[in-house]
């Protein structure tokens, strides 16, 4: 029988994971939290700094002559403008436009990139590399990754580089080889969180060494290791969207209407239609002309009027301390005009926060609606309101 | 004779007991005419060696109509499936493949050949989701006439057309591609990884006379997947008790409503008068009066021998006798003193709670259609082997196990005919094929049962050993299905009805023809 595997961090997670609540990850057993709540883990993320075991994350390696014109063609934003020693954020879409997955490209040498990816993608890259003259490989099981997060972040990490300098200097978005531990690493300032953050990708073998140095550096900055509840809560108010949750992939949808274009996502941004023949371009060009019938928007619940609900019942709000990852229905007076696929209460914010997908008439910031709420095994509808999303977005995630 | 029963049914098969499950519950006073000693035909569990119940037949469901299980309330009749683990195939090299029920397990195993294929098998899953959901609701269809212009007739057509209409262009293109390619063509558009195309070709070979790379095998891979909505992996189930527990679970259905089922009971004749059947005549002489009769039997037997041919139109006569049979699957069957220990995953484990299918490659398999071809059996047969005590532990003494062999190649017409030492020898070929991949099995067997085609016909009264009643090839199926003209459960003679897998949708355990041949009946009766 084939088992679940531990990551290459797993000799330490296992013994901290007090909780015993694991998460499955593409095969690989990850921590849900590591205490018996996640509430420090989280506020670690926001106030302090988490280490966050994301080896499961797949990663394509793609090096060679044709990998820029590739890329051109694979994603949706211009990799013309990527230079190396910068990463962007981006998605990629299906013939028909509809998003497949979304991830980061790291531009580690001219004609050397990297990508992260939420799912498996070696078939539709190897379909896509046919005819061109770059080298595909899947690096996911080779190569570990843990993140670190949160406000102490830096002031960690460059206790442990080799060239703290250079870390202090690196800018958003940006990459860097340094040492810890002995042991050569790949650090991008990039998360997960909308928070200050980096993103340390290495062998498996140094994984021990490099988190032992960050914990023992780590401690007097608070570093707590988190797992992918606190990690659930940061990502909704970094206004992130998650694969499988927010939409469904191309790939992977089992009707027409579980597929999304890059548009209807939120993700208009990313599409750079003048670049080029790319996936899915001809299809989003249409769509610019004749704009799409769904937005993705954020949104806050009205809290005095759920907790005149709820005192209607004789209680106080009663909101879970977990991400909601199932869809909650949104209302314009009665009729269904969209959902919420993603929910939580920020503990940060002190607010009920949702992200969903409404009908475009009902997109505009400030807009009302009404979301579904279950009081007492009653449903009824609270007041909320499309806002702009991050909900959180410290200055400290791009300064500096 | 006395106008006794409102309807007669031939064959206490899990079709005919189906049929007259339904008819009875309609109000219809319904008879039950079985040949042998119990209910099930090729659905039946018998106790062959002391102490062990051999699933003799049919050894696994997939296909079971819910409808079928729901409206007859099977679950409440006894019927308790418990689901298949994996489907694993063992390989020369010692190492094997296992598509396990879960999808992490199955993508960490098909990733140790290809990560590749591993990614692909998801995707090629919500396809095969996608044509099941296709092609379901036909198997709930009775099949119209395409030649015709009646309303009745179109209405169908319209509704089988706005159907498929609905399918994306990308689904409905792959839905040809399934009706008309090979399974090993269809599958290597999809992987590239032998062993997996091997694990799935198998599917498309059991119980027709094809190869893996003949044209149109990839329809019987379908025909696998339609029971498999959840799109994961291959939702087969073993009922506790054996297969003989589903026609159990229906007989007591039928009895319930008021069905009556005679056992020993052997139908020589159906009687026709003026055009009509007037009830049936026994091998003993006695004959039975009823409004309607209904043949759970293949075509073959029920066109050819229960009914006199002067009572047919000659170019249907001629249409059933070309009707193709060609029995290709033998079973054998075992009674074991432990589990098989297979070389790539020792010891007991969940491994044993599934299929084991023994055809590495696909030229194994296209080889072992070799022999067949020119009528020899299997040297190195495709088997498909489960072990129904780690469903049921109850089916042998504790400890013991009973095993299951279903086995391509067996052909019904084989040079010399099957005589006894062949019959052996088949056996023989079976078990050392079993031995190469688990050393032990040899010496578990206490006792062992070998059915070829020719043993499928002489006791359960499968025409030349055909366990679908007849090949499931597109020229087969459908509206053509047995024959055109006559593929809505009628015949040229009146109040005479065809119930069983020689209709559609064909064979497996559905309850389909069973339950759609009543449905069409009661039209006629305006119930």
């Amino acid at each position: 029988m084939t088992t679940l595997k531990g990551t290459p961090f797993h000799p330490r997670t296992h013994t901290l994971c007090l909780s015993h609540e694991w998460q499955r990850w593409f095969g690989y057993l990850t921590a849900a939290s590591y205490e018996l709540h996640h509430e420090w883990e989280y506020h670690a993320i926001r106030g302090a700094a988490a280490l966050i075991d994301i080896s499961p994350l797949r990663k394509y390696r793609i090096r060679g002559p044709d990998a820029g014109k590739f890329f051109n063609r694979l994603i949706t934003r211009d990799v013309s403008r990527l230079s190396p020693g910068r990463v962007l954020y981006t998605p990629w879409c299906d013939g028909a436009g509809k998003l497949i997955d979304d991830g980061t490209l790291q531009c580690l040498g001219p004609n050397d990139f990297r990508l992260t990816a939420a799912d498996h993608n070696l078939n539709w890259l190897l379909e896509n590399a046919f005819g061109m003259d770059v080298e595909v490989q899947d690096e996911s099981n080779r190569l570990s990754a843990l993140a670190i997060q949160g406000p102490a972040s830096r002031a960690v990490l460059a206790q442990v580089v080799d060239d703290p300098g250079r870390l202090e200097t690196l800018t958003y978005f940006s990459l860097g080889i340094f040492r810890i531990a002995g042991s050569e690493v790949l650090i991008t300032r990039t998360g997960f969180t909308g928070d200050l953050g980096y993103e340390i990708w290495l062998e498996p073998p140094d994984a021990l060494p490099v988190w032992d140095a960050l914990v023992e550096a780590g401690e007097q900055y608070r570093l707590t290791p988190a797992g992918m509840h606190a990690l659930g809560l940061a990502r909704i108010e970094a206004g992130l969207i998650l694969i499988d949750v927010d939409y469904i992939s191309a790939h992977q949808a089992l009707n027409e209407t579980q597929k999304s274009s890059p548009y209807e996502i939120g993700l208009g941004w990313t599409v750079h239609l003048e670049k080029g023949n790319f996936n899915g371009r001809s299809a989003l060009l249409a769509e610019r002309s004749a704009p799409p019938k769904w937005r993705f928007v954020g949104l806050e619940v009205d809290w005095p009027s759920l907790e005149a609900l709820y005192r209607e019942a004789g209680l106080s709000p009663q909101m879970s301390p977990l991400a909601r990852r199932k869809s909650l229905p949104l209302f314009d007076r009665n009729r269904q005009v969209g959902y919420a696929t993603s929910s939580c209460y920020s503990p940060i914010l002190k607010k009920y926060i949702a992200m969903g997908t409404v009908e475009a008439q009902h997109s505009r910031v400030g807009t009302g609606l009404q979301i579904e709420t279950t009081v007492e095994h009653r449903r009824l509808q609270v007041p909320c309101r499309v806002v702009r999303t991050p909900f959180f977005d410290p200055p400290r995630k791009r300064d500096g | 004779m006395t106008e006794n029963y409102d309807a007669i049914i031939i064959g206490a098969g899990h079709n005919g007991l189906t049929t007259a499950a339904y008819l009875a519950r309609a109000g219809l006073r319904v008879l039950v005419l079985e040949r042998r000693h119990l209910v099930g035909g090729a659905t039946v569990t018998e106790e062959i060696y002391p102490g062990f119940r051999y699933t003799v037949c049919s050894y696994v469901v997939s296909l079971l109509l819910p409808e079928v299980i729901r409206e007859l309330e099977l679950a409440r009749h006894g019927l308790e499936i418990v689901p298949e683990e994996c489907l694993l195939t063992p390989l020369p090299d010692g190492d094997r493949l296992v598509l396990w029920h879960d999808p992490d397990a199955t993508h960490g195993e098909i990733a140790r050949h290809s990560v590749r294929d591993a990614e692909a098998y998801r995707q090629f899953g919500h396809l095969m989701y996608h044509m099941g959901l296709a092609v379901r609701p036909i198997m709930s269809l009775a099949p119209p006439d395409p030649t015709s212009l009646s309303p009745k007739e179109l209405g169908g057509l319209l509704k089988l057309g706005g159907h498929l209409a609905g399918l994306g262009s990308e689904q409905f293109h792959s839905l040809v591609k399934l009706m008309t390619m090979s399974v090993t063509d269809f599958l290597h558009e999809w992987f590239e990884s032998e062993a997996l195309i091997a694990a799935l070709s198998a599917a498309g070979i059991i119980g027709t006379f094809m190869g893996p790379r003949s044209p149109g095998s990839a329809y019987v891979l379908l025909h696998h997947y339609i029971g498999d909505v959840d799109g994961v992996s291959q939702a087969w189930g073993f009922p506790k008790g054996g297969t003989g527990s589903v026609a159990q679970a229906i007989a007591a259905a039928a009895t319930e409503a008021g069905a009556e089922i005679r056992v020993n009971a052997p139908v020589e004749k159906v009687l026709v008068k003026n055009g009509r059947a007037t009830g049936v005549a026994l091998e003993n002489g006695e004959e039975i009066g009823s409004r309607l009769v209904a043949s759970g039997a293949d075509p073959k037997r029920t066109f050819l021998k229960l009914l006199d041919p002067e009572h047919l139109p000659g170019d249907f006569v001629s249409d059933i006798r070309k009707f193709n049979m060609r029995g290709s699957s033998g079973k054998v069957n075992f009674a074991l003193s432990g589990l098989p220990d297979f070389t790539c995953l020792p010891g007991p484990g969940p491994h044993l709670r599934g299929s084991t299918s023994i055809g590495p490659s696909v030229d194994y398999l296209e080889r072992a259609y070799d022999d067949a071809k020119y009528g020899q059996f299997s040297r190195k047969p495709w088997v498909g082997l489960v072990l129904p005590t780690m469903f049921d532990p109850t089916m042998a003494p504790p400890g013991m196990h009973v095993g299951s062999a279903f086995v391509q190649y067996a052909p019904y017409d084989l040079a010399g005919g099957w005589t006894d030492a062949q019959r052996e020898a088949f056996g023989d070929a079976v078990v050392d094929t079993i031995s190469a991949y688990a050393p032990n099995f040899k010496d578990l067997i206490l006792h062992r049962q070998v059915l070829t085609p020719w043993d499928m016909e002489q006791t359960i009264g499968l025409t030349e050993g055909n366990i679908f009643h007849g090949e499931l090839s597109l020229h087969q199926l459908f509206f053509l299905r047995p024959s055109r003209s006559w593929a809505n459960y009628r015949t040229p003679v009146r109040n005479f009805y065809q119930c069983g897998s020689g209709a559609h949708p064909g064979g497996g355990i559905t309850g389909a023809p069973g339950r759609l041949a009543a449905l069409e009946i009661l039209k006629d009766l305006r119930r």
